[in-house]
């Protein structure tokens, strides 16, 4: 079942569109660093410093910025989509009155959106890896703080630090699985799911809101941060490890239930 | 496993439907339908657009949780497990692919889901439904008409005993219906059982052997069309040199019933002894006779008669004859 909605995902334009904000959006950064004046060096963010002084540093700064929307809408695209778009089509009746139990369907299809995901930030960081390296040099990296990290091992913590982002965006593929089986319409599950990231977003700055901060899921995504201090500070990847398990597994339980339990009565 | 799931195809009905209910909030859209199809025939559920068809078929085939009622597939309830499947194909309402890949593919996909031989059966399929040249071509540039026959080839995969078509004409073109009446006697003829549903009624009428008719959800007649017509009996279209006294003659002669004036003529319903005796009665009238033929009754007449009519025409012509009798006699 995975193999073959890996395949439908192989011949389905969304997929490439998210891809290729994937490999282009690190791209148009190293050419932006590559064209700004020296006047404009420096941002104020984690990395800002370091853009110039090794290539190793934008992937990290694409993971901060690509938080806020970019990679909640790439894993978005896939998740809310891959549910509604068999009503779309019409094509959940043919599915399920083939020899496939609908608990199988219904992995299938999550493995699917989890392994698009997967795909598209190693992707990203990769194309950043590269694309940094070619404009700043692979050089060694500061970490947040301030000891020196050598190439090789800085690469290591750039990859890691990829599969920690990987929890947040994990727990929103489940929502995005959720509100495609919910309202059996991709757009609204694809609008949906960047929303509720956005939500998170919003909550994270609202006055007064400072002591959700810790358990809001966009919080979660600057967790591998922590990779990158010495010694590893393990606390805001632990707690993001159960934040988002809770979100993503009470969104998954409910969009399994709805999925097994629903009348197929359109589509 | 339960019993349920596990009964074997062959020994079991193919279907047996028994009070099935599904309402939707307030609306009732199948209200308890009962019926069974034994292995060879080719079953027409008939019943006009919202009757409730498509409904039952969802829950034939286990996309529809029935409210109440019970659905067996060869002995085995399709809610419990998707094995209850086995032997078993069709579509419901217009049969659907995934339209940015080609028909090899989707039928590559379900082939891959179905397991067993099914991939081995593709290039016989596309043949049996003459696809074979387009097989290559995206299922988002098919006609409906290609798509319909793609749907009949994604179920001929599974090598079905029990094939379920909804409205499997709809859409197409007369070259295209008639191909598909060909294509499923032909299935029938290799001893296929098939539920077809469908408001064609010609096609239903040619096809099938036995049908339900619904209406309003329900089942209104269900059983051999044979039955069904030889029920209503014979109507007769009569035309003389005075309707009014006909009518009037018609009216009181005995074993002549459901006597209306149409169009330039009269039709009533009667057996051939008591068309003998009216004739009598018209000539002794003084009524001259200008035309007096049976007319057959069609599926139409019955079908219209029993979801649009009070049902008449579907009551035997015997036991209308004996209410018509005892109105005339009138309570003692």
């Amino acid at each position: 079942m995975l193999r073959w909605e890996l395949f439908k995902l192989r011949h389905q334009k969304r997929t490439y569109l998210g891809l290729g904000a994937s490999i282009l959006v690190p791209v148009l950064f190293v050419i932006a660093v590559h064209l700004r004046r020296s006047h404009e060096r420096g941002g104020g963010f984690a990395f800002s410093d370091y853009v110039d002084k090794s290539g190793l540093a934008i992937p990290l700064v694409i993971l901060l910025f690509g938080a806020i929307w970019l990679f909640p809408l790439i894993a978005a695209l896939v998740a809310g989509d891959i549910f509604a778009s068999e009503d779309h089509n019409g094509t959940l009746k043919t599915v399920l009155t083939r020899s496939l139990e609908r608990w199988q369907v219904f992995a299938g299809k999550s493995l699917a959106a989890g392994t698009y995901a997967v795909v598209a930030i190693l992707l990203c960081g990769t194309v950043g890896v590269v694309a940094g390296s070619l404009q700043s040099g692979f050089n060694p990296l500061q970490s947040l703080s301030g000891t020196i990290v050598s190439a090789p091992r800085a690469t290591e913590l750039v990859y890691f630090s990829l599969l920690i982002y990987l929890i947040p965006i994990a727990a929103i593929v489940c929502i995005g699985l959720l509100l495609s089986t919910v309202t059996h319409n991709s757009a609204a599950a694809v609008v949906g799911t960047l929303m509720a990231s956005l939500v998170f977003q919003l909550l994270g700055i609202l006055p007064g809101l400072g002591g959700l901060q810790p358990y809001l899921l966009s919080t979660q995504f600057n967790a591998w941060q922590g990779l990158l201090r010495t010694p590893i500070d393990w606390t805001p990847i632990i707690r993001a490890v159960w934040i988002c398990g809770i979100y993503g597994f009470v969104s998954i339980f409910t969009a399994f239930v709805v999925f097994i339990r629903r009348d197929v009565a359109g589509g | 496993m339960t019993a349920a799931a596990a009964a074997p195809v062959d020994a079991a009905v193919p279907i047996e439907v028994r009070g099935l209910v599904k309402r939707y909030g307030a609306l009732t859209a199948v209200a308890g339908v009962d019926l069974t199809v034994d292995a060879g025939d080719v079953y027409g559920y008939l019943g006009p657009n919202g009757a409730g068809k498509t409904t039952s078929l969802r829950m034939m085939l286990g996309l529809i949780r029935p409210t109440e009622g019970t659905v067996r597939l060869f002995g085995r309830d399709p809610m419990q497990s998707v094995q209850a499947l086995e032997g078993v194909a069709g579509f419901v309402e217009a049969p659907a692919f995934y339209p940015y890949l080609s028909a090899q593919r989707n039928l590559e996909l379900l082939a891959a889901f179905d397991g067993g031989g099914a991939r081995g059966r593709i290039e016989r399929a596309l043949s049996t439904v003459e696809l074979t040249g387009r097989a290559f071509d995206k299922v988002g540039g098919y006609s409906h008409g290609m798509r319909q026959r793609l749907g009949i080839a994604a179920a001929l995969l599974r090598e079905p005993k029990l094939m379920l078509l909804d409205e499997p004409a709809t859409g197409l073109d007369p070259g295209g219906m008639r191909d598909m009446r060909l294509l499923i006697t032909r299935l029938a003829q290799e001893g296929m059982t098939v539920l077809l549903s469908s408001h064609l009624l010609a096609e239903v009428e040619e096809l099938c052997n036995r049908v339900a008719i619904v209406r309003s959800g329900s089942i209104v007649y269900e059983g051999e069309i044979s039955a069904l017509k030889r029920g209503a009996g014979t109507f007769y279209r009569l035309r003389t040199t005075d309707d009014a006294r006909a009518l009037a003659v018609c009216v009181a002669q005995a074993g002549v019933i459901d006597v209306r004036r149409a169009r330039g003529h009269l039709e009533f319903t009667a057996d051939e002894p008591a068309v003998a005796l009216l004739s009598q009665a018209l000539i002794e009238s003084g009524v001259l006779i200008a035309e007096l033929a049976p007319q057959t009754v069609t599926l139409e007449d019955l079908f219209f008669s029993l979801t649009e009519g009070d049902g008449a025409l579907a009551v035997p012509a015997a036991d209308r004859a004996a209410q018509a009798a005892s109105q005339l006699v009138g309570p003692e």
